[in-house]
């Protein structure tokens, strides 16, 4: 039973981050993802602080607003002509660090292990169960998880189109009256979510390797935007029973062993994939060449 | 009397403190081939973006078919310059077209059969049907300036911008897109074009706007289009204008 949470947790943020992921690569953002996982820490804390629990919905929101206020800000910087990869370096450090302060001045009271942001430990998954009127619901994880999914596919369900056009053509997007800005802030406060509906078990900074590293293999995989989307998904859920076997057989972190499955996955799409991989082009090349000297 | 596609008033753009586009103000009648014509700089990319709302305007007003553009945006359609989107976005030519329509499905609506019907007859106006299931990343620049053309088509719009059609297409590509713009004329409808390429100015365009942060001359194309005015428009940079033999 504890093998199938701790895969059915892994599965759902991998779904979660693959789906977004796919975007935020698309949109070549995957730099704020990074930057998102991060300064969501000062949000937990606060959130901690308020409502004096790990009540995961409370952290949730203010995670989100944390999220959010970095893309603000990053964005804010960049206008005002500060160079675009050093605004989001000095805006996701600064939170985090504001975070790793509030967490050592709150130590005393809070049990909130740095350790556990940092790095999750999602073969915990199943000791903080949810439970009603007696009766054991299961992980409170994986019902967090679960409701974040629910939410990602209904609102890119909804607004598939609009979130199209405005990773491909922004401006066409714009021209047409379709609320760019809202659906990037939409976006972001997703990915805000995902990030902290999944750093209790993978923690804030293996999360971005399955935002970003499934959906990036996945688009060595394919031509069209809805089947990278799925592959993304399917390749992070790949990734996390690879890795989990792994870690189970090496005895090591199971979070760390899922990213590493990835990154393996994301070579082998690199070196074989048949469009874009290493070898079809070598090999298209050397045809080509021939053709040359044939003719 | 034709009525105005397009009234611009007052029209000032900055970026950060630099003016870019200072008090244009203009009309354009119903029908008319627009070439917007300038040097390097001279805020012909920004005139369009400015007048549909893509970037903020300090002062300025746009009228479409005699009301704010915000409530007539489905009367223009827009093609931007090429080089604006990754083209190694994982879709097809015809998908993209289908963008075109996405204005008139609403917010909830998704593109279905119907959406692509018109979409593969836009994708053979500019003769690209055999293109429709390839991959944006493998046609050449002459045939993704066509796929932009096509979307624009699909927009069915009455009032065209189109940002630099002509840039970096082959021979057969520019002659396409030159009947594109004849057709949309003759069906009453109305296009502005920037265009970089002085040689062609007179041939491909009724109106001429001569453009350089200012509004330097604007009318028929045999009126404005005169060796003084190019001399004001692009000041110092008029050696080259002498090298390119531009026939006068």
């Amino acid at each position: 039973m504890i093998d199938f949470w701790i895969l059915l947790t892994g599965a759902l943020v991998a779904s979660c981050c693959g789906i977004l992921g796919a975007f935020l690569v698309l949109r070549k953002m995957a730099m704020i993802g990074d930057a998102i996982s991060h300064s969501v820490l000062p949000g937990i804390v606060i959130a901690f602080m308020i409502s004096g629990s790990r009540d995961s919905f409370a952290m949730l929101l203010g995670a989100s607003l944390l999220g959010l206020v970095t893309v603000f800000l990053i964005q804010m910087f960049k206008q005002s002509g500060v160079q675009a990869d050093a605004s989001i370096g000095v805006v996701f450090t600064a939170l985090f660090a504001v975070g790793v302060v509030l967490v050592s001045l709150n130590a005393r009271q809070v049990d909130l292990d740095l350790d556990c942001v940092l790095y999750g430990e999602i073969a915990y998954v199943h000791w903080n169960t949810w439970s009603m009127s007696g009766v054991d619901l299961g992980p409170k994880a994986v019902w967090l998880l679960g409701f974040t999914l629910l939410v990602i596919l209904a609102v890119l369900g909804l607004f598939y189109k609009q979130f199209k056009l405005c990773a491909f053509d922004p401006a066409l997007a714009a021209a047409l009256g379709i609320p760019v800005a809202l659906f990037h802030y939409l976006l972001m406060g997703l990915v805000s979510m995902a990030t902290v509906s999944s750093f209790e078990s993978v923690g804030a900074i293996l999360v971005v390797g399955l935002l970003i590293i499934p959906a990036s293999t996945a688009y060595l995989l394919t031509d069209r935007l809805g089947r990278m989307i799925a592959l993304s998904a399917g390749i992070g859920v790949l990734s996390t029973v690879i890795g989990y076997g792994a870690a189970v057989v090496l005895d090591a972190s199971i979070a760390g062993c899922m990213v590493c499955a990835a990154a393996l996955l994301f070579v082998l799409a690199f070196l074989f994939s048949p469009k874009h991989g290493l070898v079809a082009r070598a090999a298209r090349r050397r045809r080509l060449s021939r053709q040359q000297l044939g003719a | 009397m034709t009525k105005n596609a397009l009234h611009i008033e007052g029209l000032s753009v900055a970026y950060q403190k630099k003016p870019v586009l200072c008090n244009v103000s203009f009309e354009v009648k119903e029908g008319q081939l627009v070439g917007v014509v300038g040097p390097n700089g001279a805020g012909k990319s920004t005139l369009i973006k400015a007048a549909l709302g893509l970037i903020p305007s300090l002062t300025g007003q746009v009228q479409v078919y005699g009301r704010p553009y915000k409530q007539q945006r489905r009367l223009v359609g827009y093609v931007p310059q090429r080089e604006s989107v990754d083209w190694d976005f994982p879709t097809n030519a015809l998908d993209v077209v289908v963008m075109g329509r996405y204005g008139h499905l609403g917010w909830f609506r998704r593109p279905g059969a119907k959406e692509k019907r018109i979409a593969m007859e836009c994708l053979a106006k500019v003769g690209m049907t055999d293109y429709a299931d390839r991959q944006i990343s493998q046609l050449s620049g002459g045939q993704q300036q066509r796929v932009f053309l096509a979307r624009a088509l699909a927009q069915d719009a009455q009032l065209y911008f189109m940002d630099e059609p002509f840039v970096g297409v082959d021979a057969a590509t520019e002659k396409a897109i030159i009947q594109l713009l004849q057709e949309l004329k003759r069906q009453g409808k109305t296009v502005i074009v920037v265009h970089h390429d002085l040689a062609t100015v007179e041939e491909y365009f009724d109106s001429v706007l001569l453009l350089n942060v200012e509004l330097r001359a604007y009318g028929l194309t045999r009126d404005v289009f005169t060796r003084t005015n190019l001399h004001q428009t692009y000041g110092g940079k008029l050696a080259f204008l002498d090298r390119e033999k531009v026939s006068l």
